[in-house]
Formats: C-alpha cells, sequence, structure tokens
C-alpha cells in the first residue's frame, strides 16, 4: 500500500511536464555536441595524423603541435579530418579561383535542393493522403493495393533513379518524382491507420445525426488522424531530402546538394573537409525542414492533450 | 401494453394520445459462428413497450439483459431481428434519418480537437444551420447545463461529470424528438451522479423532452422516472413496470420520502424476481453474459 501510494506520488510531478523545459534541453543539446567533439578529437589525440596549425596546408614545413603515440587509419585526417578544419573549409572558395566560399555555395544548395524536396514531399503527402482515404472507405481495394504500396518501397532507389531519369528526362521534374516516391509511403500507411484512429463510439455518434460519409471524414476521420499525419509528415520530411539528393546524381542537377556531394566526392583525397561540409550541410538541411513540419504540427494540434509530446 | 400516463409525472404529457416510442414484438439475436456451429444468443424476446411524449423512462436490469441493445435498436444504432419499432409515428430508421434523436453515451465522446462550443455545434453543423443559429444555439444550450464560461476550454480541461453535460448540451442542441441515454453517469461517483439527477430533472423539465435512459443503478431510475421497466437477463425480457408516482419536482429531500424507499424497494424485488437471471448473471454466467453484449456491442460497431 505505501510503496502504491509512493509510486504514484513520483509520478504526479513528473507527467505535467511532458518535455523538458527550454532551458535544460539547450543545455542538453550544447552537452551532445561537446561529446561528440571531445570523442572525436580524443580519437585523433591517440591515433591521428600529427597535429598542424588549423587551416594550413600540409606540406615539409608544416609546424608539428602534436604527434600522436598511434597511427590509426581510421583516425588520419583523410578519414577523419580535424573539426576545426571541417568548420575553416566553409568559408573557403567553393572551388579554386571561385568568389563564394563553401558555405554559400551548400546554403544556396540546400535550398535549391529544398524546393525539389518540399514540392515531392507535398505531392507524396498529397497521394498518400488520397490513397489512404481511399483504402479506408474500400477493404477491397485496401487488400488489392497496398502490397503494391508496400513492395514500391523495397525496390533501392538507386535501382528506380535512372529509369525515372529517362522517363520523365534529366530536369528537376525527376527529382520531383523520386521525392514524391519516398514520401507517399509513410503517408499512406499511417493514414491508413490514422483515419480509423477515431473513437468507434464517435461513429455511433455520426450514426444518430445521420451524417454523409463526407461530414464523418471531415468533422471525425481526418481531425481524429492529424497526429498520425504529423508522425508520418516528419518521417516524409527527411525522406524527401534523401530522395531529392539522390535523385539529382542520375538526374544531371547541377545546382543541387547531390551534385555537390558526388563532386566534393571525386576530390576527397584533396580536401576531404569539403564532404564533410557538405554532410553537415545536407543534416541541418533535414534538421531544418523536420522543424518545419514540427512547429506546424504544433500549430495545428495545440490544444489537444499530450500536443506537447515528440 | 398501455401507456399509463403518470399524473403529477408529465408536465406536458397527457395530450399525447399516440406514444412517441413504441415498440412492437420486438426479439434481438445475435449469431456469431462459433467452432463446430453457429451459436445463438437471445438478446432480447417479445419486447413491447410504449413511451408517451414528454416521459422520463428507465430501463434497468442486470448485465446482459438487453437494455442497450434495446436503446441501440431505437436509436437505429441496430436493428432488431424481429418486431417494429416506430418513433414520431415513423420507423426508427426514417426517424434517425430526420434527426429526431440526440443520444447520450456512458462516455462523453467529445472531440478533443474542438472546444466545449465547437462540440455542441458539431450536429448543428451536420444539420446545416447558419453560424450565427449555430453559436447562438450552442451557448444557449451550454447556460442550460450552466457551462456558460467554459465555451473555449477544451474537453480534456474539463472533470468527467462537466463533460457529461457538455455532451448533453450537445445531444438537446438541434431539439431532437426523444433523448436516449445509455448509462450516462455509469462512470461517475456517487455524489457526481446525484448532482447530474437533478441537473438532468431540471433540464428534462425545462425542455419538455422525451427520454429513454438506460441505467444499472436503482436510485437513480427511481428518481429520474415516470416509469421504470425492468427487465430480465437471457433472454432479455420486460419482467415488470413500475409507474414512479414520486410528486414533482424532485429534489434532494425526494430521496429520503417514504414512497421513494417503497419504490426502490418495489423495483429491488421486481429486479429479484426477474431472479434466475439476474443471480446467474451475477455468478458464473455474469462473465458471459457481459462478454456477449461486448461482442453483440462490437458486432454492430
Amino acid at each position: 500500500m505505501a510503496t502504491a501510494t509512493a509510486t504514484r506520488g513520483g509520478l504526479v510531478p513528473a507527467s505535467p511536464g511532458r518535455t523538458a523545459p527550454r532551458g535544460r534541453r539547450i543545455i542538453a543539446a550544447i552537452l551532445v555536441v561537446l561529446v561528440v567533439f571531445v570523442v572525436w578529437e580524443g580519437v585523433k589525440f591517440l591515433g591521428g595524423t600529427p597535429w598542424r596549425a588549423p587551416g594550413s596546408v600540409p606540406g615539409p614545413n608544416n609546424v608539428i603541435l602534436w604527434n600522436p603515440p598511434f597511427r590509426w587509419a581510421f583516425a588520419n585526417d583523410l578519414n577523419l579530418p580535424h573539426i576545426w578544419n571541417i568548420l575553416l573549409v566553409f568559408l573557403e572558395p567553393w572551388q579554386r579561383g571561385a568568389d563564394r566560399n563553401v558555405a554559400q555555395f551548400l546554403f544556396d544548395a540546400a535550398l535549391y535542393t529544398w524546393r525539389e524536396a518540399a514540392l515531392g514531399f507535398a505531392l507524396g503527402a498529397g497521394i498518400g493522403l488520397v490513397l489512404a482515404t481511399v483504402f479506408v472507405h474500400s477493404r477491397l481495394l485496401e487488400r488489392a493495393l497496398v502490397p503494391y504500396v508496400v513492395a514500391s518501397q523495397t525496390v533501392p532507389i538507386i535501382a528506380l533513379a535512372p529509369m525515372i531519369t529517362y522517363a520523365f528526362g534529366g530536369n528537376v521534374a525527376s527529382v520531383v518524382v523520386i521525392a514524391t516516391y519516398l514520401t507517399f509511403f509513410p503517408v499512406t500507411i499511417a493514414m491508413i491507420r490514422g483515419l480509423r484512429s477515431f473513437d468507434p463510439r464517435a461513429l455511433e455518434l455520426m450514426r444518430s445525426y445521420a451524417a454523409s460519409r463526407q461530414d464523418t471524414y471531415w468533422k471525425l476521420r481526418l481531425p481524429a488522424s492529424l497526429p498520425y499525419f504529423f508522425t508520418a509528415l516528419k518521417i516524409a520530411a527527411t525522406a524527401s531530402i534523401v530522395g531529392a539528393i539522390i535523385g539529382e546524381g542520375p538526374g544531371g542537377i547541377a545546382n543541387g546538394l547531390g551534385r555537390v556531394i558526388i563532386t566534393y566526392n571525386q576530390y576527397y583525397i584533396t580536401g576531404p573537409e569539403k564532404l564533410w561540409a557538405a554532410i553537415i550541410a545536407s543534416g541541418i538541411l533535414g534538421v531544418a525542414f523536420y522543424l518545419i513540419v514540427r512547429a506546424a504540427e504544433v500549430l495545428v494540434v495545440r490544444g489537444r492533450p499530450g500536443a506537447a509530446e515528440g | 401494453m398501455t401507456t399509463p400516463t403518470t399524473p403529477a409525472a408529465t408536465p406536458t404529457s397527457p395530450s399525447a394520445a399516440q406514444p412517441i416510442v413504441s415498440i412492437a414484438a420486438v426479439d434481438k439475436q445475435f449469431s456469431r459462428g462459433d467452432r463446430g456451429g453457429r451459436a445463438i444468443t437471445k438478446a432480447l424476446e417479445g419486447i413491447d413497450l410504449d413511451v408517451a411524449q414528454g416521459e422520463f423512462v428507465s430501463l434497468i436490469g442486470p448485465s446482459g439483459c438487453g437494455k442497450s441493445t434495446l436503446l441501440r435498436i431505437v436509436g437505429d444504432l441496430t436493428s432488431p431481428t424481429r418486431g417494429t419499432v416506430r418513433v414520431n409515428g415513423k420507423p426508427a430508421n426514417q426517424a434517425r434519418r430526420d434527426r429526431d434523436y440526440g443520444m447520450v453515451f456512458q462516455a462523453p465522446v467529445l472531440f478533443d480537437w474542438r472546444t466545449v462550443e465547437d462540440n455542441v455545434k458539431l450536429p448543428l453543423e451536420i444539420l446545416g444551420y447558419d453560424d450565427a443559429r449555430r453559436t447562438a444555439r450552442a451557448r444557449e444550450m451550454l447556460e442550460l447545463v450552466e457551462l456558460g464560461e467554459f465555451l473555449r476550454h477544451h474537453p480534456y480541461q474539463l472533470s468527467g461529470g462537466m463533460q457529461q453535460r457538455v455532451a448533453i448540451a450537445r445531444a438537446l442542441a438541434f431539439e431532437p424528438a426523444i433523448l436516449l441515454m445509455d448509462e450516462p453517469f455509469g462512470a461517475l461517483d456517487e455524489m457526481t451522479r446525484e448532482r447530474m439527477n437533478g441537473e438532468v430533472l431540471r433540464i428534462w423539465q425545462k425542455t419538455g423532452t422525451t427520454v429513454l435512459f438506460v441505467t444499472h443503478s436503482i436510485p437513480e431510475a427511481v428518481f429520474l422516472s415516470s416509469r421504470v421497466v425492468v427487465m430480465s437477463a437471457r433472454p432479455g425480457r420486460i419482467t415488470k413496470v413500475i409507474d414512479v408516482d414520486l410528486p414533482r419536482p424532485r429534489t434532494d429531500e425526494t430521496r429520503e420520502t417514504r414512497r421513494y424507499f417503497e419504490l426502490v424497494t418495489d423495483v429491488r424485488e421486481a429486479l429479484r424476481a426477474g431472479g434466475a437471471a439476474l443471480d446467474d448473471s451475477e455468478t458464473v454466467g455474469g462473465a458471459a453474459a457481459s462478454v456477449d453484449r461486448t461482442m453483440a456491442e462490437g458486432a454492430v460497431g
């Protein structure tokens, strides 16, 4: 009895604030960055290439600041560049003799890729919503078609991208199609669930009003499904960016992150920091898109219990 | 079965020659495919009941006696196997299409994403009321259930009793011909339940609506009703109809009168006379009966 009370007492203060206060979240985020930094540079301290001054070009005249006791291949400057060198490369010209630096270049490329991804994301979300709506109204179509929806995602996008490029031509359209292809799936699957997630008694309530299917859909099914919808959209947001980046390669799009990654890959031996910078830019883009969807979610589902989660 | 119009009970009733609800020879069977054959559960058998305009009629009985099923048949949420139900002189299905029913379930079934006011507006939107009329009507109803200050709240911010009052306001908002209530206060504590009973009576008297009310609680049934319909289980049958001649308005003092206790005893004895079924449902068969009911409800939904 006493333990039960104690347990309940312990739960009560924890439940009202489901998310940690803002200050603690910021501190936690900073801590994570610090830990990554310490581990990364710690490994290089023990087993990396001899440390030179930040930003200096490797050469015979470099001053050696620190000579690590071991030589581990995975920790050398080619496989694991110094974090400060990755940060410094953002300020270098994006290619020899160029006016703009890597940061500006990556920013423009990310914005370009984001536009393609966002278009694919919107189309994919729309298609997913329509498919799920059809499926929850027709068991027959659901049984007949959902296996194909699932099968569509087991085909590697790497194999499909060249075909799609061939079909739609080497332009932005093919990139958008690939982003759409990766986006519609999570939305479809989540919304088949979401559009059925209402309280079954609410359906009886609607029946007692002799509500039409449309009324039931717009006033019950769809609003009840929104938490599912936004969970799917958050997955779709990152998937659409991956789709766009992958699609840019065979699509021959010169302005996006995909092309940048391919280019910097080719010059990895001479400047590994640039590829790392591009990877960081892709990561930031993904997080940014995720946060946009999250902000929309907070606006739309506010006022519901548990809306602060996730 | 005739309709004994209870004298002091109903404010508007005596003129109603034609019953508003007329249930005739209703049977309801649930069949489910079991291993090696079909099991048929007789949920209701030979139900006859008339409810007059403005009456407050309670259905009471043990678990599995089909009282909820009967209510759902009246509300056309499920259909009888045999027999007819007419509401306002129409088949139940037509009555539902004409929006003659206000339903209140055991759970409030409010929509989380709507404010209290917008929850009450829900049926009005479906019925195509214009915006101004919706707002006016919703506010009027919320005043009636004394929740006028909670328009902008969301359901989860209210207590269970308050949520159920919102559900009642919603059910009454479009002035349905009959209010069907399925154990609406079953989930509330005793104190809240008694207060809600008072509320319901006040609202019923103010609106003059007809109420069909399913309950487990003998005191609740006696306190509220013009008539208490006692049912027994398996098959679900009406075993007795008890007129409640307590004067109105009924207040907390009513609960302490002699006549009230006599009527509570009458209902209890009638339930006990339903006998075997009641005992049965409370021992071994109890679980089975409630399983039956759950399955029956599941089959319908």
